[in-house]
């Protein structure tokens, strides 16, 4: 007897604890953290319509599920065998009208879901139009992210600047076919990822592909590479900042301002670092192979949004990049100058000079959510 | 017990007079167990070893989980974690999922049909030490190199990338692209194996429909595996050739295409699935009948689930692409293709319960794996069909969501299955009783870590936490969930550790088992514990499903349960005892050549990621030494029962 009643209480503590976790986790789109990053708090119309697809089967799993559980737990121990007892018990092979109806019940539940999924895919699949969509071609890189708006040429990393209620079309580029015999530089498979905003796309080399974005109110909605890419896929992430109409109006004109390259060359000791071989320090000139730095100290993050852009996290960067971010064998990354002789005061001065020079002005202070 | 291999053993040792060409003849101490042919030796060395990777696996998936307790991890570096990632799941998948299939199946399925072996039992040793040789010389790759780092699904372009462009450092995917192509080897003879024995050589009266739904189920993953490793062995060979021979299969630079590659390996990827699963729904439907007293409910519709799922698993492969942007009209599809395989595997679920409802049900240890098996793996079979509603998947993929949902189907299901499978047969394989306690705290202790490690991941999933990520950032609000999950993982290394002990105590202490110590259903109870090595001495005629069971039971006209008089019980027992000249049956010889011929492939397998001619040509001379052997090797002396004598 002692032993029911322990199997009972542990099978019915089972139970509650699955019932509650249940409970916990399904309180809709309020639930979890506030952290910028979450499918179940979308802020957007895309999300919304993904979690709203997502919650009724949702529901219907946790039925299934709890009822299976309970069941299973019910039917051991009503049926379970006393110690000493030696029943035996009427033997059924089977029953065709109940397990017909097993097969056809869930079989009328798939075909229900299947019509809004048909639906939902086709509709995120249509391409928004009209005068105010914002086009952005999105690259990804090992380890970060550029975004080429395709009517200012503004050309930035890592946070994409998109105006409120309005339709974004990305175009996840991957690096094009190049012709050259022996040719490989072009990237491994990323996926762009913004879950308050829609669901993910890889970037695919070879490949152009299509994704929306529309976000209903302002802020700023985080992201990351959901594509295993390497060594520093970890540190791939990215942040959407959604902005007032007039607030990206006025973005758009700050990025598109800069003093002359020169100016940036010379400050930053170029011709002993060379790093516009790599940077750019033109406002719509992609850099060769790393971000685009004319407008670097607008930005809350670097280094694929994982370091908060301030002196000291800038200067260490410079000076010994590959000891903060692991780059591995990459043949091209951000290098470790200090091997080549710069000192930390070296360093310094360029990250002084950075943040002095390419800050259009204060960042406000929802940009970087802390 | 004491039959032919005593007499053999004995009688053999001084003639070694031409060595090479004469068959070992060992039946005892270390060299029988390298020379065996015997499929239940062989299954026991395939248990070991999964046991043995599954130990290695789970030590890797400590790492990870210590890595991840807190955000900023510092106890593992990148490269680090991505190696123990990727090989933590090809491990699983590779290094125990298939071979814990093959020792159960190895084991239980020739005597489930009354058979003395299976078809070609040195073909079946060589899938065994393709696995061995297979295993080690991946991990060697730790020694040597690097290990595999590009995930176990290894997507091009990421591991197809010369060396030289760093995109991984290190020779991780070249030991990854061989050591895969060289177990699917394996896979593919065990499979071959299997198909023509479960064909073939079905005892008298051992129909399709009276097979054990394990027999089925091992039918079924054999298909399975005969059809998917080709696709798979194509992608990892394009691989290693983009890698080392530039040959631009999947270099979009150069024209190739990076999706050709996800669809070749998710084509073998998701049946693969299947062939992890499938045995482990296997085991259940052995269990539960027998801990409930009462056939299975619906055979039928059990057994064609199982070939329903086998067949409709090969039309949804691109459910793991639904990402990759193949467009609305092939993502619609392959997400109604992916609910229809739901159908099949809903259908067991409640079969199974049926099963159980309104049995005597004995709560020992086996029934209690099986029943969390279905609590269990319906929740991972639940979490799956919400992959199929595709917009949601485009939420969930590559995320946690994606890592509890697997280990539900692979952990929760599979997994507790295999125990559960081990409390029961352990007296057929080592003829002792497992310590019933120690089982039952490594039941609720694997119950209660599992769900601590694994629920909590469905909602980092739905909360933004991608999958290998070796580091995530403070104020995600992912902390308390990964501590959980931590703290879960060692309660489950802690449950296997109880496993352990318990299999040295019973080594030690446990009671010996009778042939029949569950009160079972099917043929392989009908012989002693452990079975001699011709399994029967007389080939079972087989009348009905559940042959064994009706040897001792009947039903009377209401279906209630009569127990024959006892003479009829005591003809089973008697049955394995019976007066046979042992060596009037004729069982396989022992060989040593189909290990020598495995042991060229890793001896290839070297040669090929070294780049090392003198490796590549030593292992063409030791593969065609192997072969020869094995091809001139004479056939079982008949001349052997004669020097019995």
């Amino acid at each position: 007897m002692d032993r029911t009643h322990r199997l009972r209480r542990a099978g019915a503590t089972a139970a509650v604890a699955i019932a509650a976790a249940v409970v916990l986790a399904s309180c809709g789109n309020s639930s979890g953290p506030s952290n910028k990053q979450n499918a179940l708090r979308p802020a957007g119309p895309y999300a919304h319509k993904i979690l709203d697809l997502t919650r009724p089967f949702f529901w219907i799993a946790v039925v299934i599920g709890v009822g299976v559980t309970a069941g299973t737990i019910y039917a051991a121990l009503r049926f379970r065998e006393k110690p000493g007892e030696e029943r035996f018990p009427k033997q059924t092979h089977g029953n065709t009208v109940l397990e017909v109806t097993w097969t056809i019940i869930p079989a009328v539940i798939l075909a229900t879901m299947a019509v809004p999924t048909v639906a939902t895919i086709f509709e995120l699949a249509k391409k928004p139009e009209g005068p105010n969509v914002v086009h952005v071609t999105v690259s990804a890189r090992q380890w970060w992210w550029q975004f080429t708006y395709d009517d200012s040429k503004i050309v930035t990393a890592n946070e994409l600047h998109i105006p409120v209620s309005t339709d974004v079309d990305l175009t996840l580029q991957g690096p094009p076919p190049c012709s050259e015999p022996g040719c490989y530089n072009n990237g491994v498979i990323h996926s762009f990822w913004v879950p308050e905003l829609n669901g993910k796309k890889d970037v695919v080399p070879g490949r152009s592909q299509f994704l929306k974005l529309k976000a209903d109110r302002v802020g700023t909605f985080l992201g990351q590479c959901a594509e295993y890419c390497g060594l520093s896929h970890a540190n791939m992430r990215l942040r959407v900042i959604v902005q007032t109409d007039a607030d990206y109006k006025a973005w758009v004109a700050n990025q598109l301002t800069s003093k002359s390259e020169q100016f940036y060359l010379q400050g930053i000791n170029n011709a002993q670092w060379g790093c516009a071989s790599c940077h750019s320090f033109k406002p719509t000139v992609p850099g060769a192979v790393a971000p685009n730095l004319t407008h670097l100290a607008d930005r809350c993050m670097f280094a694929g949004d994982i370091f908060q852009t301030n002196e000291k996290n800038l200067t260490n960067w410079i000076h010994d990049a590959p000891s903060l971010k692991p780059m591995g064998d990459l043949t091209q990354h951000m290098p470790n100058f200090s091997a080549q002789g710069m000192t930390k005061d070296q360093a310094n001065a360029i990250a002084k000079f950075l943040l002095a020079n390419t800050a259009s002005g204060p960042l406000p202070p929802e940009y970087c959510p802390q | 017990m004491t039959t032919v291999e005593d007499a053999t053993a004995v009688v053999h040792a001084p003639t070694r007079k031409i060595r090479i060409l004469e068959r070992p003849k060992e039946t005892t101490g270390w060299f029988s167990w390298v020379t065996t042919v015997d499929h239940k030796k062989i299954a026991i060395m395939y248990g070991t070893l999964a046991v043995f990777f599954f130990v290695v696996g789970g030590i890797e998936a400590l790492f990870i989980r210590l890595q991840l307790a807190q955000p900023n991890g510092t106890i593992l570096t990148a490269a680090r974690y991505n190696e123990f990632f990727t090989m933590h799941g090809t491990t699983m998948v590779f290094l125990v999922g298939m071979p814990i299939a093959a020792a159960f199946g190895n084991y239980l399925m020739p005597l489930m049909i009354g058979a003395r072996d299976v078809a070609f039992p040195r073909l079946n040793m060589l899938g065994f030490w393709v696995f061995a040789f297979g295993g080690f010389f991946l991990y060697s790759s730790f020694a040597l190199g690097g290990a595999p780092d590009g995930g176990w699904f290894g997507y091009a372009p990421l591991t197809s990338t010369p060396l030289a462009q760093g995109y991984l450092p290190g020779r991780g995917p070249d030991f990854w692209a061989v050591g895969l192509i060289m177990l699917g080897i394996g896979s593919v003879a065990t499979a071959v194996n299997f198909l023509v024995t479960i064909l073939n050589m079905r005892a008298p009266g051992m129909t399709m429909m009276r097979m054990p739904v394990f027999v089925w189920m091992m039918l079924v993953i054999a298909f399975l595996t005969l059809f998917a490793m080709p696709p798979v062995t194509a992608a990892l060979i394009m691989v290693f050739m983009d890698r080392n021979f530039h040959t631009n299969f999947f270099n979009a630079a150069a024209g190739g295409d990076p999706l050709m590659y996800q669809n070749l390996f998710w084509i073998f990827g998701h049946p693969e699935v299947y062939i992890l699963i499938l045995p482990g729904m296997g085991i259940v439907s052995e269990i539960l009948p027998v801990f409930s007293r009462k056939p299975l409910f619906g055979y039928a519709i059990v057994v064609f689930s199982g070939i329903a799922i086998g067949f409709l698993g090969w039309g949804v492969w691109a459910h793991h692409m639904f990402a990759s942007g193949l467009g609305p009209v092939a993502v619609s599809a392959f997400g109604l293709s992916t609910m229809l395989i739901a159908i099949p595997t809903g259908v067991k679920i409640f079969n199974w319960l049926g099963t159980v409802w309104g049995g005597a049900v004995r709560l020992r240890s086996p029934m209690l794996f099986a029943l969390g098996f279905i609590a269990q793996f319906t929740i991972g079979g639940l979490s799956g069909v919400m992959h199929s509603i595709v917009p949601s998947d485009t939420q969930q993929t590559d995320t946690y969501f994606v890592v509890a949902h697997f280990h539900y189907v692979l952990f929760g299901g599979l997994i507790f299955a295999v125990f559960g499978g081990f409390y029961y047969w352990w007296p057929k394989f080592f003829g002792r009783i497992m310590n019933e306690p120690m089982a039952k705290l490594h039941f609720w202790l694997m119950v209660i870590g599992f769900n601590l490690t694994f629920f909590p991941m469905h909602f980092l999933g739905f909360e933004g936490q991608p999958r290998r990520t070796y580091t995530y950032p403070t104020g995600m609000g992912w902390d308390t969930m990964n501590l959980l999950a931590t703290i879960g993982a060692f309660i489950i290394a802690l449950s296997v550790l109880v496993f352990l002990v318990n299999v040295i105590y019973t080594s030690r202490r446990g009671p010996k088992a009778t042939a029949d110590p569950w009160d079972a259903r099917t043929l392989e109870w009908s012989t002693s514990s452990p079975p001699p090595a011709y399994n029967f001495a007389h080939v079972p005629v087989v009348t009905h499903r559940d042959d064994l069971w009706h040897r001792k039971y009947t039903e009377d006209d209401e279906g209630r349960l009569v127990k024959l008089p006892a003479g009829a019980a005591v003809d089973i027992e008697d049955e394995a005892h019976a007066p046979v000249d042992p060596h009037s049956i004729h069982m396989p010889s022992p060989s040593i050549w189909p290990m020598i011929f495995a042991l060229a492939l890793p001896i290839l397998g070297y040669g090929f990621v070294f780049k090392n001619y003198f490796l590549l040509a030593a292992g063409v001379v030791v593969a065609l030494f192997g072969l020869n052997g094995w091809a001139i090797e004479p056939s079982t002396e008949p001349e052997h029962a004669e020097e019995g004598h």
